[in-house]
Protein backbone atom coordinates (compact mmCIF):
# COMPACT_ATOMS: atom_id res chain seq x y z
CA UNK A 1 0.00 0.00 0.00
CA UNK A 2 1.52 3.67 -0.71
CA UNK A 3 2.50 5.32 1.93
CA UNK A 4 2.16 9.10 2.69
CA UNK A 5 5.43 9.21 5.13
CA UNK A 6 7.33 8.01 1.99
CA UNK A 7 7.75 11.36 0.44
CA UNK A 8 10.78 12.48 2.30
CA UNK A 9 11.99 9.06 1.89
CA UNK A 10 12.61 8.85 -2.01
CA UNK A 11 13.14 12.47 -2.19
CA UNK A 12 16.02 14.44 -0.30
CA UNK A 13 17.77 15.38 2.52
CA UNK A 14 18.06 19.16 2.45
CA UNK A 15 21.58 20.78 4.08
CA UNK A 16 18.75 22.90 5.58
CA UNK A 17 17.15 19.54 6.84
CA UNK A 18 20.42 18.11 8.34
CA UNK A 19 20.31 21.33 10.10
CA UNK A 20 17.26 21.01 11.72
CA UNK A 21 15.02 23.64 9.76
CA UNK A 22 12.71 21.27 8.32
CA UNK A 23 9.92 20.09 10.77
CA UNK A 24 9.48 16.86 8.50
CA UNK A 25 13.18 16.58 7.09
CA UNK A 26 12.37 19.00 4.70
CA UNK A 27 13.66 22.40 4.04
CA UNK A 28 12.02 25.30 4.87
CA UNK A 29 13.05 26.93 1.36
CA UNK A 30 10.38 24.04 0.05
CA UNK A 31 7.25 25.89 1.40
CA UNK A 32 4.67 25.30 -0.63
CA UNK A 33 6.37 24.18 -3.73
CA UNK A 34 8.65 25.98 -3.41
CA UNK A 35 11.35 24.12 -5.34
CA UNK A 36 10.89 25.94 -8.53
CA UNK A 37 14.71 27.03 -8.33
CA UNK A 38 16.65 26.98 -12.20
CA UNK A 39 18.86 24.73 -11.99
CA UNK A 40 22.34 25.76 -11.69
CA UNK A 41 23.44 24.19 -15.37
CA UNK A 42 21.36 23.31 -17.78
CA UNK A 43 21.24 19.58 -19.28
CA UNK A 44 19.17 16.89 -20.03
CA UNK A 45 18.88 15.19 -16.42
CA UNK A 46 18.62 18.96 -15.28
CA UNK A 47 15.36 19.59 -17.51
CA UNK A 48 13.83 16.48 -17.02
CA UNK A 49 13.68 16.97 -12.66
CA UNK A 50 12.66 20.80 -13.34
CA UNK A 51 9.76 19.24 -15.51
CA UNK A 52 9.16 16.78 -12.78
CA UNK A 53 9.16 19.75 -9.95
CA UNK A 54 6.79 21.93 -12.01
CA UNK A 55 4.41 18.97 -12.05
CA UNK A 56 4.47 18.71 -8.19
CA UNK A 57 1.17 20.03 -7.15
CA UNK A 58 0.38 22.24 -4.14
CA UNK A 59 -1.69 20.57 -1.47
CA UNK A 60 -3.27 22.52 0.76
CA UNK A 61 -5.21 21.82 4.11
CA UNK A 62 -8.44 22.66 2.20
CA UNK A 63 -8.47 19.13 0.05
CA UNK A 64 -9.35 16.85 3.64
CA UNK A 65 -12.34 15.36 2.91
CA UNK A 66 -13.63 13.81 6.02
CA UNK A 67 -16.04 12.03 4.19
CA UNK A 68 -13.39 9.83 2.25
CA UNK A 69 -11.62 9.14 5.22
CA UNK A 70 -14.32 7.59 6.74
CA UNK A 71 -15.33 5.53 3.54
CA UNK A 72 -11.41 4.21 3.49
CA UNK A 73 -11.49 3.46 6.98
CA UNK A 74 -12.61 -0.41 6.90
CA UNK A 75 -10.20 -0.92 3.73
CA UNK A 76 -7.18 0.44 6.81
CA UNK A 77 -9.12 -1.41 9.78
CA UNK A 78 -8.68 -4.69 7.35
CA UNK A 79 -4.98 -4.13 6.43
CA UNK A 80 -3.92 -2.94 9.96
CA UNK A 81 -5.91 -6.06 11.59
CA UNK A 82 -5.44 -8.97 9.85
CA UNK A 83 -2.40 -8.43 7.73
CA UNK A 84 -0.04 -5.97 10.16
CA UNK A 85 -1.76 -7.68 13.28
CA UNK A 86 -1.51 -3.77 14.71
CA UNK A 87 -1.53 -2.59 18.43
CA UNK A 88 -1.84 1.04 18.93
CA UNK A 89 -2.27 2.08 22.80
CA UNK A 90 -1.99 4.96 24.65
CA UNK A 91 -4.20 7.41 21.95
CA UNK A 92 -5.60 8.65 25.24
CA UNK A 93 -2.03 10.84 25.91
CA UNK A 94 -3.49 12.76 22.58
CA UNK A 95 -5.01 16.16 23.95
CA UNK A 96 -8.76 15.77 23.11
CA UNK A 97 -8.91 19.31 21.62
CA UNK A 98 -6.57 21.97 20.31
CA UNK A 99 -3.61 21.52 17.96
CA UNK A 100 -0.83 19.16 19.06
CA UNK A 101 2.08 18.39 17.43
CA UNK A 102 2.81 14.78 16.94
CA UNK A 103 6.15 13.71 16.52
CA UNK A 104 6.68 10.07 15.40
CA UNK A 105 9.90 7.79 14.36
CA UNK A 106 9.43 6.28 10.76
CA UNK A 107 10.21 3.23 9.39
CA UNK A 108 9.16 0.69 6.07
CA UNK A 109 11.15 2.96 3.53
CA UNK A 110 8.50 4.07 0.99
CA UNK A 111 5.90 1.86 2.03
CA UNK A 112 5.30 2.70 5.53
CA UNK A 113 3.00 0.56 7.55
CA UNK A 114 3.30 2.35 11.00
CA UNK A 115 1.39 6.21 9.33
CA UNK A 116 -1.37 3.83 7.88
CA UNK A 117 -1.80 2.32 11.41
CA UNK A 118 -1.40 5.82 13.06
CA UNK A 119 -3.92 7.12 10.55
CA UNK A 120 -6.71 4.64 11.41
CA UNK A 121 -6.03 4.77 14.74
CA UNK A 122 -6.69 8.29 15.07
CA UNK A 123 -9.45 8.46 12.83
CA UNK A 124 -11.07 5.88 15.20
CA UNK A 125 -10.50 6.99 18.02
CA UNK A 126 -11.52 10.99 17.72
CA UNK A 127 -13.08 10.75 14.84
CA UNK A 128 -12.75 11.91 11.36
CA UNK A 129 -14.47 15.58 12.30
CA UNK A 130 -11.22 16.09 14.43
CA UNK A 131 -8.80 18.02 11.35
CA UNK A 132 -5.69 15.69 11.32
CA UNK A 133 -2.86 16.44 8.98
CA UNK A 134 0.62 14.57 8.00
CA UNK A 135 3.18 16.48 6.32
CA UNK A 136 4.66 14.45 3.93
CA UNK A 137 6.96 15.59 0.56
CA UNK A 138 5.60 17.46 -1.86
CA UNK A 139 7.01 14.81 -4.63
CA UNK A 140 5.14 11.86 -3.17
CA UNK A 141 1.72 13.60 -3.39
CA UNK A 142 2.57 14.12 -6.95
CA UNK A 143 3.03 10.69 -7.87
CA UNK A 144 0.42 8.49 -9.80
CA UNK A 145 -2.15 7.22 -7.66
CA UNK A 146 -0.78 9.25 -4.46
CA UNK A 147 -2.70 12.49 -4.88
CA UNK A 148 -5.39 10.82 -2.72
CA UNK A 149 -3.07 10.96 0.45
CA UNK A 150 -4.33 14.24 0.28
CA UNK A 151 -8.05 13.62 1.04
CA UNK A 152 -6.36 11.94 4.13
CA UNK A 153 -5.07 15.40 5.18
CA UNK A 154 -1.47 14.72 4.10
CA UNK A 155 0.18 17.90 3.07
CA UNK A 156 3.37 19.23 1.46
CA UNK A 157 6.42 19.11 4.03
CA UNK A 158 6.64 23.34 4.38
CA UNK A 159 6.69 25.60 7.25
CA UNK A 160 3.64 27.68 5.76
CA UNK A 161 1.67 24.45 6.08
CA UNK A 162 2.86 23.39 9.04
CA UNK A 163 1.60 26.60 10.96
CA UNK A 164 -1.52 26.77 8.64
CA UNK A 165 -2.49 23.30 10.36
CA UNK A 166 -1.43 23.93 13.73
CA UNK A 167 -3.27 27.59 13.33
CA UNK A 168 -6.08 25.90 12.33
CA UNK A 169 -6.39 23.96 15.55
CA UNK A 170 -5.51 20.50 13.97
CA UNK A 171 -3.24 17.49 15.50
CA UNK A 172 -0.38 17.83 13.01
CA UNK A 173 1.90 14.42 12.26
CA UNK A 174 5.56 14.76 11.36
CA UNK A 175 8.46 12.88 11.23
CA UNK A 176 11.69 14.73 11.75
CA UNK A 177 13.97 11.55 10.06
CA UNK A 178 12.18 11.61 7.08
CA UNK A 179 13.75 9.99 4.28
CA UNK A 180 17.54 9.60 6.22
CA UNK A 181 15.36 7.45 8.85
CA UNK A 182 13.01 5.61 6.80
CA UNK A 183 15.47 4.32 4.40
CA UNK A 184 18.20 2.75 7.87
CA UNK A 185 19.75 -0.53 7.73
CA UNK A 186 17.68 -3.19 8.93
CA UNK A 187 20.61 -3.38 12.11
CA UNK A 188 19.69 -0.08 13.31
CA UNK A 189 15.51 -0.53 13.07
CA UNK A 190 14.91 -0.29 16.81
CA UNK A 191 17.06 3.31 16.55
CA UNK A 192 15.65 6.35 16.66
CA UNK A 193 17.94 8.39 14.35
CA UNK A 194 16.66 12.00 12.77
CA UNK A 195 20.35 13.47 11.63
CA UNK A 196 20.40 16.14 13.88
CA UNK A 197 17.26 17.72 12.34
CA UNK A 198 15.23 19.94 14.91
CA UNK A 199 12.86 22.12 13.65
CA UNK A 200 9.81 20.08 15.00
CA UNK A 201 11.00 21.88 18.32
CA UNK A 202 11.11 25.42 16.44
CA UNK A 203 7.88 24.84 15.34
CA UNK A 204 6.32 23.40 18.90
CA UNK A 205 7.63 26.55 20.47
CA UNK A 206 6.71 28.97 17.56
CA UNK A 207 3.06 28.07 18.17
CA UNK A 208 3.00 26.86 21.76
CA UNK A 209 1.40 23.33 21.12
CA UNK A 210 2.67 20.30 23.20
CA UNK A 211 4.79 17.79 21.42
CA UNK A 212 3.24 14.37 21.58
CA UNK A 213 5.56 11.57 20.95
CA UNK A 214 4.40 8.32 18.71
CA UNK A 215 6.83 5.45 18.55
CA UNK A 216 6.12 2.90 16.02
CA UNK A 217 7.98 -0.42 15.89
CA UNK A 218 8.06 -3.44 13.10
CA UNK A 219 7.82 -0.75 9.83
CA UNK A 220 11.81 -1.88 9.39
CA UNK A 221 11.04 -5.50 9.66
CA UNK A 222 8.79 -5.21 6.33
CA UNK A 223 11.72 -5.28 3.77
CA UNK A 224 15.26 -6.19 4.29
CA UNK A 225 17.03 -2.80 4.02
CA UNK A 226 20.50 -2.39 3.52
CA UNK A 227 21.97 0.87 3.16
CA UNK A 228 20.56 4.21 2.32
CA UNK A 229 22.60 4.49 -0.64
CA UNK A 230 23.72 7.87 0.34
CA UNK A 231 27.77 7.72 -1.88
CA UNK A 232 25.29 6.33 -5.01
CA UNK A 233 22.64 9.24 -5.27
CA UNK A 234 25.73 11.52 -4.99
CA UNK A 235 27.74 9.46 -7.51
CA UNK A 236 24.84 9.72 -9.77
CA UNK A 237 24.43 13.32 -9.12
CA UNK A 238 20.92 13.11 -7.93
CA UNK A 239 21.27 15.19 -4.68
CA UNK A 240 21.79 17.80 -7.57
CA UNK A 241 19.23 17.27 -9.76
CA UNK A 242 16.38 16.01 -8.32
CA UNK A 243 17.48 16.55 -4.97
CA UNK A 244 17.36 13.07 -4.10
CA UNK A 245 20.17 12.86 -1.32
CA UNK A 246 19.46 9.14 -0.75
CA UNK A 247 18.69 6.09 -3.18
CA UNK A 248 17.73 3.56 -0.90
CA UNK A 249 19.07 -0.24 -1.48
CA UNK A 250 16.79 -3.58 0.25
CA UNK A 251 15.75 -6.86 -0.59
CA UNK A 252 12.00 -6.14 -1.15
CA UNK A 253 9.30 -8.37 -2.73
CA UNK A 254 8.51 -8.46 -5.96
CA UNK A 255 12.04 -6.72 -6.89
CA UNK A 256 14.22 -8.49 -5.05
CA UNK A 257 17.32 -6.53 -5.35
CA UNK A 258 15.28 -2.69 -4.69
CA UNK A 259 17.69 0.08 -5.80
CA UNK A 260 15.13 3.43 -4.97
CA UNK A 261 12.37 2.11 -4.23
CA UNK A 262 10.52 4.45 -6.39
CA UNK A 263 8.04 2.09 -7.46
CA UNK A 264 7.71 0.96 -3.50
CA UNK A 265 7.40 -2.61 -2.74
CA UNK A 266 5.13 -5.43 -1.33
CA UNK A 267 5.69 -4.66 2.75
CA UNK A 268 6.36 -8.13 4.38
CA UNK A 269 3.43 -8.90 7.21
CA UNK A 270 5.49 -7.41 10.33
CA UNK A 271 3.70 -6.94 13.61
CA UNK A 272 3.30 -3.28 14.32
CA UNK A 273 2.99 -1.66 17.44
CA UNK A 274 2.42 1.89 18.09
CA UNK A 275 2.55 3.75 21.54
CA UNK A 276 1.59 7.36 21.99
CA UNK A 277 3.53 8.86 24.99
CA UNK A 278 2.43 11.70 27.26
CA UNK A 279 2.38 15.16 25.88
CA UNK A 280 5.31 17.39 26.22
CA UNK A 281 4.52 20.90 27.51
CA UNK A 282 7.35 22.99 26.72
CA UNK A 283 7.52 26.31 28.33
CA UNK A 284 6.11 24.48 31.63
CA UNK A 285 9.05 21.66 31.24
CA UNK A 286 11.80 23.47 30.46
CA UNK A 287 11.07 27.04 31.00
CA UNK A 288 9.74 30.42 29.57
CA UNK A 289 13.00 30.21 27.21
CA UNK A 290 14.32 26.86 26.62
CA UNK A 291 16.89 25.41 24.82
CA UNK A 292 16.02 23.68 21.65
CA UNK A 293 18.58 21.48 21.65
CA UNK A 294 17.53 19.94 25.02
CA UNK A 295 14.33 19.78 24.14
CA UNK A 296 15.07 17.40 21.32
CA UNK A 297 17.69 15.21 23.25
CA UNK A 298 14.72 14.98 26.02
CA UNK A 299 12.31 14.32 23.40
CA UNK A 300 14.85 11.71 21.77
CA UNK A 301 15.82 9.93 25.05
CA UNK A 302 11.94 9.15 25.69
CA UNK A 303 10.96 8.38 22.18
CA UNK A 304 14.65 5.83 22.52
CA UNK A 305 13.31 4.30 25.85
CA UNK A 306 10.37 3.37 24.65
CA UNK A 307 11.16 1.85 21.50
CA UNK A 308 13.84 0.15 23.34
CA UNK A 309 10.93 -1.27 25.59
CA UNK A 310 8.70 -2.16 22.90
CA UNK A 311 12.20 -4.10 20.97
CA UNK A 312 12.02 -5.92 24.38
CA UNK A 313 8.35 -7.50 23.87
CA UNK A 314 9.34 -8.97 20.36
CA UNK A 315 10.09 -12.33 20.53
CA UNK A 316 10.36 -12.52 16.93
CA UNK A 317 11.16 -10.93 13.63
CA UNK A 318 7.52 -9.90 11.71
CA UNK A 319 5.76 -12.51 14.29
CA UNK A 320 6.44 -9.47 16.41
CA UNK B 1 -24.28 -6.00 10.70
CA UNK B 2 -26.39 -7.60 13.49
CA UNK B 3 -25.22 -9.15 16.54
CA UNK B 4 -27.67 -10.54 19.60
CA UNK B 5 -27.23 -12.54 22.31
CA UNK B 6 -29.77 -13.05 25.36
CA UNK B 7 -28.88 -14.34 28.91
CA UNK B 8 -31.28 -15.14 32.08
CA UNK B 9 -29.42 -13.23 34.72
CA UNK B 10 -30.92 -14.42 38.84
CA UNK B 11 -31.61 -10.71 40.19
CA UNK B 12 -35.11 -9.12 39.71
CA UNK B 13 -35.64 -6.72 36.69
CA UNK B 14 -35.46 -3.48 38.01
CA UNK B 15 -31.99 -4.15 39.33
CA UNK B 16 -30.49 -5.23 36.25
CA UNK B 17 -32.22 -1.99 34.86
CA UNK B 18 -30.39 0.64 37.40
CA UNK B 19 -26.98 -1.48 36.56
CA UNK B 20 -27.06 -1.12 32.75
CA UNK B 21 -28.89 2.78 33.09
CA UNK B 22 -26.04 3.25 35.03
CA UNK B 23 -23.07 4.70 32.63
CA UNK B 24 -20.37 4.64 35.29
CA UNK B 25 -20.54 0.66 34.95
CA UNK B 26 -19.74 0.72 31.11
CA UNK B 27 -16.21 0.40 31.06
CA UNK B 28 -16.30 -2.34 34.02
CA UNK B 29 -18.63 -4.97 32.54
CA UNK B 30 -19.13 -4.33 28.74
CA UNK B 31 -16.18 -6.35 27.07
CA UNK B 32 -14.37 -4.60 24.55
CA UNK B 33 -15.26 -1.27 25.61
CA UNK B 34 -12.32 1.49 26.26
CA UNK B 35 -14.43 4.57 26.93
CA UNK B 36 -18.18 5.45 27.86
CA UNK B 37 -18.18 9.33 28.56
CA UNK B 38 -21.03 11.34 29.23
CA UNK B 39 -21.03 14.18 26.71
CA UNK B 40 -23.52 16.92 28.04
CA UNK B 41 -25.19 17.51 31.19
CA UNK B 42 -27.71 14.85 31.21
CA UNK B 43 -26.23 11.38 32.43
CA UNK B 44 -29.00 8.63 32.08
CA UNK B 45 -32.26 8.94 30.00
CA UNK B 46 -34.09 9.53 26.75
CA UNK B 47 -31.27 12.07 25.23
CA UNK B 48 -28.06 11.53 27.05
CA UNK B 49 -25.73 11.57 24.75
CA UNK B 50 -22.41 9.14 25.61
CA UNK B 51 -19.16 9.51 23.79
CA UNK B 52 -17.98 5.28 23.10
CA UNK B 53 -15.46 3.12 21.72
CA UNK B 54 -15.43 -0.37 21.46
CA UNK B 55 -11.71 -2.15 20.74
CA UNK B 56 -12.65 -4.41 17.23
CA UNK B 57 -9.50 -5.59 15.86
CA UNK B 58 -6.48 -3.15 15.18
CA UNK B 59 -8.40 0.07 16.26
CA UNK B 60 -11.33 1.54 18.64
CA UNK B 61 -14.07 2.33 16.99
CA UNK B 62 -17.39 3.91 18.35
CA UNK B 63 -18.22 7.53 18.06
CA UNK B 64 -21.32 9.88 19.98
CA UNK B 65 -24.11 7.66 20.38
CA UNK B 66 -27.51 9.41 22.10
CA UNK B 67 -30.43 7.15 24.13
CA UNK B 68 -33.35 7.30 22.35
CA UNK B 69 -34.99 4.98 23.52
CA UNK B 70 -35.60 4.83 27.54
CA UNK B 71 -38.49 2.62 28.97
CA UNK B 72 -37.77 2.00 32.13
CA UNK B 73 -37.08 -0.85 33.08
CA UNK B 74 -37.69 -2.71 30.20
CA UNK B 75 -35.91 -1.44 27.08
CA UNK B 76 -33.15 1.04 26.64
CA UNK B 77 -31.99 2.09 22.52
CA UNK B 78 -29.15 4.59 21.81
CA UNK B 79 -28.15 5.31 17.74
CA UNK B 80 -24.92 7.11 16.45
CA UNK B 81 -24.68 10.62 15.98
CA UNK B 82 -20.76 10.61 14.93
CA UNK B 83 -18.66 7.29 13.99
CA UNK B 84 -19.84 4.16 13.16
CA UNK B 85 -23.48 3.95 12.08
CA UNK B 86 -24.62 1.87 15.19
CA UNK B 87 -27.91 1.10 16.70
CA UNK B 88 -27.73 -0.48 20.18
CA UNK B 89 -30.54 -1.88 22.34
CA UNK B 90 -31.53 -3.70 25.68
CA UNK B 91 -34.13 -5.58 26.14
CA UNK B 92 -35.05 -6.94 29.68
CA UNK B 93 -38.21 -9.15 30.37
CA UNK B 94 -39.22 -10.54 33.48
CA UNK B 95 -38.01 -14.57 33.57
CA UNK B 96 -40.13 -15.57 36.42
CA UNK B 97 -39.78 -14.72 39.89
CA UNK B 98 -36.47 -12.54 40.77
CA UNK B 99 -35.04 -13.82 37.39
CA UNK B 100 -34.53 -11.58 34.04
CA UNK B 101 -34.20 -12.21 30.92
CA UNK B 102 -31.65 -9.99 29.53
CA UNK B 103 -31.01 -9.15 25.58
CA UNK B 104 -28.48 -6.86 23.55
CA UNK B 105 -28.22 -6.57 20.18
CA UNK B 106 -26.15 -4.00 18.36
CA UNK B 107 -26.49 -3.00 14.81
CA UNK B 108 -23.91 -1.62 13.01
CA UNK B 109 -21.89 -0.49 9.36
CA UNK B 110 -19.42 0.21 8.22
CA UNK B 111 -19.20 2.97 5.45
CA UNK B 112 -17.29 2.23 2.06
CA UNK B 113 -19.42 -0.52 -0.15
CA UNK B 114 -18.02 -3.57 -0.48
CA UNK B 115 -14.78 -2.72 1.79
CA UNK B 116 -17.31 -1.72 4.35
CA UNK B 117 -19.42 -5.44 3.56
CA UNK B 118 -16.21 -7.19 3.96
CA UNK B 119 -14.73 -5.37 7.24
CA UNK B 120 -18.61 -5.81 9.31
CA UNK B 121 -18.21 -9.52 8.22
CA UNK B 122 -14.39 -9.71 9.63
CA UNK B 123 -15.91 -8.03 12.59
CA UNK B 124 -18.47 -9.80 13.47
CA UNK B 125 -17.35 -12.34 14.77
CA UNK B 126 -14.82 -9.73 17.67
CA UNK B 127 -18.00 -7.88 18.04
CA UNK B 128 -20.45 -10.95 18.67
CA UNK B 129 -17.38 -12.17 21.12
CA UNK B 130 -17.29 -9.07 22.96
CA UNK B 131 -21.10 -9.24 23.12
CA UNK B 132 -21.50 -12.44 24.79
CA UNK B 133 -18.75 -12.12 27.45
CA UNK B 134 -20.87 -8.60 28.32
CA UNK B 135 -23.39 -10.39 29.18
CA UNK B 136 -21.81 -12.68 31.49
CA UNK B 137 -20.16 -10.04 32.87
CA UNK B 138 -23.15 -8.42 33.59
CA UNK B 139 -24.40 -11.52 35.05
CA UNK B 140 -22.04 -12.42 36.86
CA UNK B 141 -21.46 -8.85 38.41
CA UNK B 142 -25.32 -8.17 39.40
CA UNK B 143 -25.69 -11.57 40.79
CA UNK B 144 -23.02 -11.07 43.11
CA UNK B 145 -24.14 -7.59 44.19
CA UNK B 146 -27.75 -9.25 44.54
CA UNK B 147 -26.29 -11.83 46.99
CA UNK B 148 -23.77 -9.81 48.82
CA UNK B 149 -27.06 -7.59 49.34
CA UNK B 150 -28.75 -10.24 50.16
CA UNK B 151 -26.13 -11.53 52.58
CA UNK B 152 -26.46 -8.21 54.18
CA UNK B 153 -29.71 -8.34 54.99
CA UNK B 154 -29.74 -11.67 56.82
CA UNK B 155 -26.49 -10.82 59.07
CA UNK B 156 -27.67 -7.16 59.98
CA UNK B 157 -30.53 -8.47 62.40
CA UNK B 158 -28.59 -11.32 64.03
CA UNK B 159 -25.24 -8.14 64.64
CA UNK B 160 -28.60 -6.29 66.47
CA UNK B 161 -29.12 -8.68 68.57
CA UNK B 162 -25.78 -9.79 69.80
CA UNK B 163 -25.25 -5.94 70.44
CA UNK B 164 -28.47 -6.39 72.62
CA UNK B 165 -26.95 -9.37 74.32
Amino acid sequence: MPERGSTQHTTRRSTASRNGSGANGASPHEAGGGQRRAPRRRGLKDAAAEALVKRIPRADLDERDPDYIREQLPGLWMLASFYFRAEVRGLHNIPADGPVLLVGNHSGGNMTPDTTVFTLAFNTYFGVERRFYQLAHNLVLAMPGLSRLRKFGTVAASHENAHKALDSGAALLVYPGGDYEVHRPIWDANKVDWGGRTGYVRLALEKEVPIVPVVAIGGQETSIFLSRGERLARLLGLDRTLRLKVLPISLAIPWGLNVGDILGHVPLPAKITVEVLPPIYLREQFGPNPDVDEINRHVLAEMQGKLDELAAERRWPLIG
Amino acid sequence: MRVERELVVNAPRERVWDYIANPDNYTLFFSGITRWDVEGRKKRGGGARYRMLMRVGSAEVGGLVEVVEFDEPGDMAWTSVLGVDQRGRWRLRAHGPNRTSVMFRLSYHAPGGLLGWLSDQLSAPMVRSNIQQTLENLKRHIESEHAEGARRARTRPTKRRAAKA
